[in-house]
């Protein structure tokens, strides 16, 4: 009957039904999302298979591929992909079966979607673990597969996130924002709360599938942070992985936005139906995490400071009208203050960082403007923090950025209480 | 003679008193229903203030715009103003249908077009406020994008995008109103083109290079910048 249900309303087209009725019950389920991915697609499926076959020989196992209308022959390759070079050599481990298939849910990108698909597949086929794999995981080896579905298959984990060995000054956003924040409002120290490649239990697929709001364009935006948070608020287990190393990837300034609706936008949405939860929450834990940090040689990495410091002058002066539905008048003055700033690098204190962050969550809860023009506003001050971390950083070596990012996260924890007081204005 | 004066001022006496024992109950009638309207018009100011506050109207309408232009104006809250409004609005009719009991010829017609012009202007006051969200959306979303794409000028780009709305909506108003509808479609005409030409122009001179730039970058494919800084990765 449920699943009679779940065929009804589910995003699953016929012919994938059809495809997945086929396959019939699986152990392990790893869900490749892709969009015109046709330059990375190859080798990460040929890993992905390695893994599987090399590390769960004697289980149940499918790729399903979500592909949001890619027009450079994607999906095709990941049928193809790798089936005649992988199997001879892996012939002796394959006892069990091993389906590959590939799916359009839609004729442009909505990674919303992706994910729902790839949950949905993973209910209909119970699933007893899920990977999900970015297609832009070029860095990907078989070890990924049983450090992302072995703590769920073997141990009962819920929700397994990645940890890697990044550059220091790669994921500002997830460093002075995402972490630090998530960290200080559930109390669980979670290093990547938006993870691409990561890994859930069936049940908590099942749990997210039917709760979250899937024809909401914000929780389509943001399913794979709300699937961290939604862990979180049900008190699934959670542990996280290191998976290696993450390079750097090439960025546009036009990424910051759709980056923080993704992340940021679904942090601030979470937090209304999880008050009780973080209102009571003080302190924060760490979370069971396997796997140790290798040594990384990252590539050097030249930013453009100047062009950050411009963009949050530029942002702080144009947006006053926008600043003052947002922001507490002295809070406001202060940023004004420090854009002000000439010849001398300014400095954005973490203090008032938190600040600025907790503003913009109370007001989002508030809807004083639009709730995506709050995030969007967001994007210039964030610009300026960076450009403060990346000048205090510039000559620290690892340790000191992880002392400074910890301190920041301390600043967001002793802060906290300045949030419920604006929250309930 | 004398006598006549006498009856004609009597008979003219008569007539007045009969006229007035006529449209006295008439005038009492009136002033019941002016009454009646008055009281019902509070009640509905009342009514309107406490749902307007309880759908923080004041807020909606901060957000649209239309509470800075009232300030400006030395004019009360956008609440407060549209109680006030449905109070007059809802007492002039009622005294206007008391008057309508007096039966003075030529005022019915009046009276009746009072009423019919009515839910005009409330289709009008609708858009009108519609139209100041809107504009006020519209013009943030821009002034957003220009400062995220780093472009120059967000400002100015966001005041032309509500500008172009409020010119648009108050035609439309106009035009609702039946307030010179052929002045208005001209001038809207007149004013909309001559923005377009002018912004036609100041694009095909000043904004060349910055074309050239943007087609440059959109079809080099594979072209990198080699002094290029790279921008951060944020996730």
């Amino acid at each position: 009957m449920a699943e009679v249900k779940l065929a009804e309303e589910s995003v699953l087209t016929d012919d994938f039904l059809r495809q997945l009725i086929d396959v019939g019950e699986v152990d392990i389920l790893v869900g490749v999302p892709t969009h015109n991915n046709a330059k990375t697609i190859g080798p990460i499926v040929e890993t992905i298979q390695a893994g599987i076959l090399k590390f769960f020989p004697r289980e149940r196992a499918a790729i399903i591929n979500a592909d949001g209308g890619s027009r450079d022959g994607t999906p095709k390759l990941i049928a193809s992909a790798a089936i005649h070079d992988t199997r001879p050599n892996s012939k002796p481990y394959a006892l069990r079966t091993f389906h590959s298939i590939s799916t359009q849910y839609a004729s442009s990108l909505a990674l919303g979607t992706a994910l729902r698909t790839i949950m949905a597949a993973a209910e209909l086929l119970r699933a007893k673990a899920c990977a999900v794999i970015s297609p832009e995981s070029t860095q990907i080896t078989a070890d990924w597969l049983t450090t992302l579905l072995r703590p769920i298959y073997t141990e009962e984990f819920d929700l397994v996130l990645p940890t890697y060995s990044r550059h220091r000054f790669d994921g500002i956003l997830l460093t002075n924002l995402l972490y630090p924040m998530t960290r200080a409002l559930y109390g669980l120290k979670i290093r990547e709360p938006y993870a691409l490649d990561f890994a859930f239990s069936g049940r908590l697929g099942s749990q997210f599938l039917a709760q979250n709001a899937w024809h909401d364009e914000t929780a389509q935006a943001g399913s794979e942070t709300q699937l961290t948070l939604a862990a979180i608020a049900g008190e699934y287990r959670i542990c996280q992985s290191f998976l290696g190393a993450k390079e750097h990837a090439e960025r546009h300034s036009a990424d910051l936005v759709p980056a923080m609706r993704q992340t940021v936008g679904a942090l601030f949405s979470s937090l209304e139906p999880n008050f009780s939860l973080w209102n009571a929450r003080t302190g924060s834990q760490p979370i069971p995490t396997t796997g140790a940090a290798r040594e990384f040689i990252p590539e050097p990495l030249r930013v453009n400071r100047k062009r950050l410091r411009e963009m949050f002058s530029t942002g702080v002066a144009e947006l006053e009208s926008v600043f003052q539905s947002i922001l507490s008048p002295s809070t406001l003055a202060e940023l004004q203050r420090i854009a002000r700033t000439e010849d001398v690098p300014f400095r954005y204190s973490a203090e008032l960082w938190v600040k600025t962050v907790y503003e913009f969550a109370a007001a989002y809860h508030q809807s004083v403007i639009s709730r995506d023009h709050i995030i969007q506003a967001l994007a210039p001050l964030f610009r300026g923090r960076a450009f403060t971390f990346l000048t205090e950083n510039i000559n620290g070596s690892d340790a000191d950025v992880e002392n400074n990012i910890e301190s920041l996260c301390l600043e967001f924890e002793r802060t906290k209480p300045y949030l419920l007081e604006i929250w309930k204005r | 003679m004398r006598q006549m004066i006498i009856d004609e001022l009597t008979q003219a006496m008569q007539e007045l008193t009969r006229g007035f024992a006529h449209i006295l109950p008439r005038i009492i009638v009136l002033l019941i229903i002016a009454f009646a309207g008055w009281v019902v018009a509070l009640l509905l100011k009342m009514f309107l203030r406490s749902i307007l506050r309880l759908i923080k109207f004041d807020k909606l309408s901060e957000n649209a715009g239309a509470s800075q232009l009232l300030t400006k104006a030395a004019l009360p809250s956008a609440t407060e103003l549209l109680s006030r409004f449905a109070f007059w609005v809802a007492w002039l009719g009622f005294i206007l249908l008391g008057v309508s009991v007096l039966g003075i010829l030529g005022l019915q017609d009046e009276i009746a077009r009072f009423f019919l012009f009515l839910p005009r202007l409330f289709v009008a006051l609708f858009i009108l406020f519609f139209g100041l969200l809107a504009a006020s959306f519209f013009s943030r979303a821009a002034l957003l994008a220009a400062v995220n794409a780093n472009l120059r000028s967000p400002r100015l780009l966001s005041v032309s995008v509500r500008t172009i709305i409020i010119v648009f909506v108050l035609s439309m108003v106009f035009e609702e109103l039946g307030i010179a509808e052929q002045t208005v479609l001209v001038a809207f005409g007149t004013a909309f083109g001559a923005v377009m030409l002018g912004l036609a122009i100041a694009f095909g001179t000043g904004g060349k290079d910055l074309a050239q730039q943007f087609l440059e970058k959109r079809f080099a494919f594979g072209k990198k910048d080699e002094g290029k800084e790279d921008e951060l990765s944020p996730l």
